[in-house]
């Protein structure tokens, strides 16, 4: 065993599982810095929540090594880590207060203190007048908010959230994403799968990207976008000319209008060319590739088109 | 360890609490009241039964002289025998004895069963077949009584202390009331481990525990919750039943001492119940964590049914065979352990053997829990719908 990067606040190592012979996470290597914010992407059925479980210590891996805050075992760092399942579970008969409480206590936080807190951070969210329902009494989205208030109790250190966004409307999307940016603020590290693009390239420092239970990138999302070239689109009075050795030969037009990728030279001679061959430029437009080109570009067109598919039919789980 | 018995403090706390305060429990703590109810109801109706049966009157058309001489004969057989082994004597002055006549007035006379005519030392009976066939004998040895010495014989009584085989028959009979107080008492209360987990994972919380605590904590937490649960239960039944006991005046003195003594025996009762319920709730909960459905949960309940009576029966075949093969088999054997350790306290007064059991008995709760929770680490906590659709044999085997 190797020991473990204390800059880090996840480390996994070649992990592998397997469920009745079928491979479900094939060698992943993950190193997720601490007070980072990490999203790992991919569609239902990649392997994030089974990656998630194992680096939770939830299941073993069968094979690798992974440290959470440095332990290889991580039930015993539990105290400083925060963790929101993808299936919502919370006890229907208890009151909100007394959920998040709980939630606070398994985490070693003393009952009184998580029901103090619980309240406070039900009126800071406010909910302050559905602390003491039951959580049958409460909607779906108060639900979805007192459990995740139960997952930050305990002011973790580590904060691991699996597809925090399903089931929220755009409103209840918009604060989470916010709640997140001010736990990083404070230097929490967080994690969170989502099939979601958007959350992720607006969220994140660094992202892995997950397929068929590996992982095809992990980075920055800068430099996944940088993997694709920026896309050139030009609308230009004249369809011939010296300018034309400055476009890619294969580059067709659409009446007047080119679309090309960037050539390697750069923006200054592709200007210059165009300018000097007498192209008459109408109008140019360079644009930087966005997360879901990278996506395509790196998982395939495939999964990032099951991706989509995912998408869609939760927002319709979500009007149903 | 410090961690594990903290997690499991939560849960049990969380898990105790829900129960003891839902309205449920009001039901629960009624449950044994039923029962009750019924036998007294029945009870009552069968001897009110009985006693119309039993209410027979029987007229007496003897001369006066001898039917006073009959009467006062009943009046002291009753004082000895008691009022109700004997058959009420109603005297019929003045009435003709002619078989017509007594036909005629047992016709008219509802209340009467049979008449006794003719003479203390030939008398004769009619009434129907069933009626003369029941009173015969009664009537012959009031009529020999009476035709004997009138006076009363007092038998002088002297008692002694116990004998031993009288003390060990006692013992016997505390040891029986003991295990089966104690076997019914689990069979009653351990089967409702077999559902504990069941919320849990019908509502998903089982994810958020299992990545909180240990799940050794879990299992510990929900085990002593249900146990704590049984306990307040006993308590309370306990409770009123002496309280019940007490107002009806029972005769403490005449219990049976058990060898290790009341108060022990009482000690010892709650710990091998508390190691019973531990036991077979560890063995439950392990398969009951198995099931995802209420369903799954009902089925199960049938074959446990039938393993906890396989496990009462060796219990109790091994009371009479202390020392023994069987009995020692029982006392090893760690699911019938507590159920033969507490027949061996009525009947053994050396309480060394107690420790070791109870210690025994624990150790292998904790090596039940272990497996279980391997178990349902290996086969249930999995990712996707597929790994939860498999059937309930593929989990417990792992297949």
């Amino acid at each position: 065993m190797h020991a473990p990067n204390p800059e880090f606040a996840i480390e996994a190592r070649n992990i592998v599982k397997r469920f009745d012979g079928e491979t479900a996470v094939d060698g992943i290597d993950l190193a997720i810095r601490k007070g980072s914010i990490f999203g790992i992407l991919g569609p239902n059925g990649a392997g994030k929540t089974t990656t998630l479980r194992m680096l939770l210590g939830i299941i073993d891996p069968d094979e690798g090594e992974r440290f959470l805050l440095g332990s290889p075992n991580p039930i015993s760092k539990a105290h400083q880590v925060g963790y929101l399942p993808e299936e919502r579970g919370l006890y229907q008969s208890m009151k909100a207060y007394d959920a998040i409480a709980f939630m606070g206590a398994l985490r070693g936080l003393p009952l009184a203190e998580g029901r103090r807190r619980g309240r406070k951070m039900m009126e800071d969210h406010g909910l302050g007048d559905a602390a003491d329902k039951q959580i049958r009494q409460l909607s779906k989205g108060m639900a979805q908010t007192v459990q995740l208030l139960g997952t930050l109790v305990h002011d973790p250190d580590l904060i691991i959230l699996d597809e925090p966004f399903s089931g929220l409307d755009a409103l209840n999307q918009g604060k989470l994403e916010r709640l997140i940016r001010d736990q990083a603020d404070k230097g929490v590290t967080i994690i969170f799968s989502t099939h979601v693009i958007a959350h992720a390239e607006r969220l994140c420092e660094e992202i892995a990207i997950i397929a068929d239970g590996k992982i095809p990138f992990k980075g920055k999302v800068s430099a996944a976008r940088n993997r694709l070239r920026p896309q050139v689109h030009l609308e230009t009075r004249n369809l011939d000319g010296p300018w034309r050795t400055a476009i890619p030969a294969d580059c067709k037009p659409l009446g007047h209008n080119w679309h090309f990728t960037l050539p390697e030279s750069g923006v200054e001679p592709l200007l210059y060319a165009l300018v000097e061959g007498g192209a008459g430029i109408e109008s140019l437009s360079i644009e930087r590739p966005g997360l879901h080109d990278a996506f395509v570009q790196i998982a395939g067109e495939a999964v990032a088109r099951k991706m989509d598919e995912d998408a869609t039919t939760n927002n319709m789980d979500e009007a149903a | 360890m410090i961690e594990t018995i903290r997690a499991a403090y939560v849960i049990a706390r969380r898990d105790f609490t829900a129960i003891i305060f839902s309205k449920s429990f009001f039901f629960f703590l009624l449950g044994p009241l039923f029962p009750i109810g019924i036998a007294v109801a029945a009870g009552g109706l069968g001897s009110q039964v009985s006693q119309d049966i039993d209410n027979s009157v029987i007229g007496v058309a003897l001369s006066a002289e001898e039917a006073d001489i009959l009467l006062a004969t009943r009046l002291r057989l009753s004082r000895s025998l008691g009022s109700k082994s004997m058959p009420e004597l109603v005297v019929l002055r003045d009435f003709s004895t002619k078989e017509a006549d007594i036909i005629a007035k047992l016709d008219s006379e509802k209340s009467l069963t049979a008449i006794l005519s003719g003479t203390l030392a030939a008398p004769v009976l009619t009434g129907s077949e069933r009626d003369v066939k029941r009173w015969q004998g009664k009537l012959t040895l009031l009529a020999e009584t009476a035709l004997s010495q009138p006076a009363t014989v007092d038998v002088e009584t002297r008692f002694i202390g116990q004998t031993s085989s009288s003390s060990e028959r006692n013992q016997l009979m505390t040891a029986q009331a003991g295990q089966a107080i104690l076997i019914l008492l689990t069979m009653i209360l351990a089967g409702m481990v077999l559902s504990n987990l069941v919320e849990e994972k019908t509502n998903k919380i089982i994810e958020i525990l299992a990545a909180a605590i240990p799940m050794d904590a879990i299992f510990l937490g929900k085990l002593f919750a249900m146990l704590g649960m049984a306990l307040v239960g006993i308590t309370v039944w306990s409770t009123m039943g002496l309280t019940v006991a007490l107002l009806v005046g029972g005769n403490w003195s005449a219990l049976p001492s058990p060898a290790v003594g009341w108060p022990i025996f009482g000690v010892l009762m709650i710990f091998y119940f508390s190691m019973a319920y531990l036991l077979l709730g560890s063995l439950f909960l392990g398969i009951g964590a198995m099931a995802t459905t209420v369903r799954e949960v009902q089925t199960l309940s049938m074959p446990v049914t039938m393993g906890q009576l396989l496990v009462f029966f060796l219990s109790y075949s091994a009371i009479t065979k202390l020392g023994e093969p069987v009995e020692w088999f029982a006392v090893l054997f760690p699911f019938s352990s507590p159920f033969a350790m507490i027949a061996r306290a009525a009947q053994m007064d050396n309480l060394w053997q107690h420790g070791l059991a109870l210690i025994w008995q624990a150790i292998f709760t904790m090596i039940i829990i272990r497996f279980s929770v391997m178990l349902f680490r290996r086969n249930v906590m999995k990712s996707g719908q597929a790994a939860r659709k498999k059937s309930l044999f593929a989990r417990v085997t792992g297949k």
